[in-house]
């Protein structure tokens, strides 16, 4: 009894449970990780992620702008990504290649107002910590008032993914296959862009706006890697998601005792070191069976 | 009732009325016409270019024509089509999909519907006939990435057929499969076609591996377009008329050539448009 007790104060460094921080990260964490996790497998699906990725770097203008208005970070991040997909999908209708080609110059002209809005943010504002904050995420600082807004835009999010499923499924083996079947396909991807969008920024409020493909990718490809359904797919993700924050957020909070200045290391490198471990180790282990599921 | 035998009470499931079609200036299709009967199998030849891919896009309403008319058992195809089976020549199965192929054939069902599959007893049952329909006990449980590309086209043709369309149109189904695959997915069609009383239209630029089995012939050139038997079309003047260039229609065996007239520069035109596909020509006929 007496040994378990030490073991379990060695891995829950006292006060985890009782602080209010980390009651609130890990709860928008694990909002977060699912809703990432969710609309991710269907982008890794449907060989969206440099969509994904670059939606996450543009989504710096956003953040970088929101202290200068000022409003809470996450309004700005939702802003620019929602416009920003929309644009990339107005200009790359076409084919994969336009659609890259859309994205690429979407991606130019928005980290180019992140480089202004960055340089106004430490100029004109007293937060010295805004840039890190912006790029890299700072979970152990977001407000408890922002629960409710994370996980409205966290439910409108999955909403349209879990409704758009099965079309979604259908247009990722053949958008002239979907469309025969009366599959509106352009409604869809639309639709389904602007989730994505949500999903980033989302995810960059927690892990910061670059890293934010992170959440996004991570779960769903390792879960794409040891499943054959959908639905299964689904769900392994958004545990893997849960699971990486959650731990991420643990060992954040212990290193503090780690360093000798208290300063412990950032919640950001944890997660995104978990999930790219787990892939990596998943990819190791499944690399010899082609047929794996067959 | 073009070609339709006389006595037979077949249903014309597929009318296609002097059908064109004009893009950026070019005529892609020139007044083509044919019909196809419930039952039926017939044969889409031509080069590559010669206008296959758009005709059965006009058929699937993904393309507007600009003069003429489609109708699918007797009338115009409405867009919500449960009519039309169709199996597309690109699809892209992600090795990584977490799809199995009974989980694709379902989609055939319900893909278009909005929200999450429910599963009922009845759509498992359905699933599990179309299945052995298509001969694929032994893969059905298995992600369709990693299934060959004959499999492959077993469970898309499943996938076509589950909503119980009385046409099925296929885009080149044998383009990437080797011969036996090819000949067993054209032996499963013709069966099909018999069986569930379905009119099948399958493009190839080769006609060979079809010739065995189809009922009908629709031969494209330059977009324009030839009905029949195969002994009415696959003939010196008819195809001649069709190229609006001399050619010719050669037997080696039981294959059937078709190759530009005047006699040094032959020039393979009926089956292939290069030497990469002559070649594999010859090897089919040395099986």
């Amino acid at each position: 009894m007496n040994s378990v007790s030490i073991k379990s104060a060695a891995i829950f460094a006292p006060g985890f449970f009782a602080n209010g921080p980390v009651h609130t990260a890990l709860l928008i964490g694990s909002v977060v990780a699912v809703v990432s996790a969710t609309v991710g497998t269907f982008t890794v699906m449907r060989g969206q992620s440099f969509a994904g990725h670059a939606l996450s770097d543009i989504g710096t203008a956003g953040g970088a702008a929101a202290p200068l208005i000022p409003v809470p970070s996450i309004y700005g991040f939702v802003a620019v990504n929602v416009v920003a997909a929309a644009l990339m999908d107005l200009l790359g209708v076409r084919s994969p290649r336009a659609r890259d080609v859309a994205t690429g110059i979407v991606l130019g002209g928005a980290l180019g107002l992140a480089a202004l809005f960055l340089y106004e943010d430490t100029t004109t504002t007293s937060n010295t910590g805004t840039v890190a904050t912006v790029l890299f995420g700072s979970i152990f600082a977001l407000q408890s008032s922002l629960i409710p807004v994370v996980a409205g835009f966290g439910v409108a999010a999955l909403t349209i993914t879990l409704l758009l499923y099965r079309p979604l499924l259908l247009s990722s083996i053949s958008t002239d296959l979907a469309a025969t079947k009366g599959v509106r396909v352009r409604l869809v991807a639309i639709a389904y862009l602007l989730a994505l969008a949500v999903a980033v920024s989302l995810s960059a409020l927690t892990i910061g706006a670059i890293l934010s493909t992170a959440l996004l990718i991570g779960p769903a490809a390792t879960a794409l890697r040891l499943v054959k359904r959908t639905g299964q797919a689904l769900v392994l993700a958004s545990g893997i998601g849960v699971a990486a924050v959650g731990l991420g957020v643990l060992l954040a909070y212990d290193s503090v005792s780690w360093t000798d200045n208290g300063q412990g290391w950032p919640v950001s490198f944890f997660i995104v070191a978990l999930l790219f471990g787990t892939y990596v180790i998943t990819l190791l282990v499944t690399r010899h069976q082609p047929h794996r599921n067959a | 009732m073009n070609g339709a035998a006389p006595g037979e009470s077949s249903t014309e499931v597929l009318r296609v009325d002097d059908l064109s079609v004009r893009l950026g200036g070019r005529q892609i299709l020139d007044e083509v016409s044919f019909t196809l009967a419930e039952g039926e199998f017939a044969g889409l030849i031509g080069a590559n270019g010669a206008g296959k891919t758009t005709l059965l896009k006009v058929i699937l309403g993904l393309i507007q024509p600009s003069a003429g008319r489609v109708l699918i058992n007797g009338a115009a195809r409405s867009r919500h089509s449960s009519q039309i089976g169709y199996v597309p020549q690109k699809i892209d199965l992600d090795p990584d999909m977490p799809l199995r192929a009974r989980d694709l054939i379902g989609l055939g069902l319900d893909g278009h519907r909005y929200g999450l599959p429910l599963r009922s007893a009845q759509r498992n049952a359905r699933i599990d006939e179309m299945i052995s329909a298509v001969d694929a006990e032994k893969f059905a449980d298995s992600r369709i990435g990693n299934l060959s590309g004959g499999e492959q086209q077993r469970v898309m043709i499943a996938h076509a057929l589950i909503s119980r369309p009385r046409l099925l149109l296929l885009d080149e189904p044998l383009a990437n499969l080797d011969l036996r695959s090819g000949q067993e997915v054209v032996t499963l069609l013709s069966e099909i076609a018999k069986q569930q009383q379905v009119g099948v239209l399958l493009s190839a630029h080769d006609m060979n591996p079809l010739l065995p089995v189809i009922d009908r012939v629709v031969y494209m050139a330059a977009g324009r377009a030839a009905s029949g038997s195969a002994e009415q079309i696959i003939r010196t003047e008819t195809l001649s008329e069709l190229y609006r260039h001399h050619v010719e229609v050669i037997r080696v065996g039981r294959r059937v050539l078709v190759v530009a007239g005047e006699e040094p520069a032959i020039q393979v035109l009926g089956q292939a448009d290069d030497c990469a596909d002559h070649d594999h020509g010859d090897q089919s006929n040395s099986n």
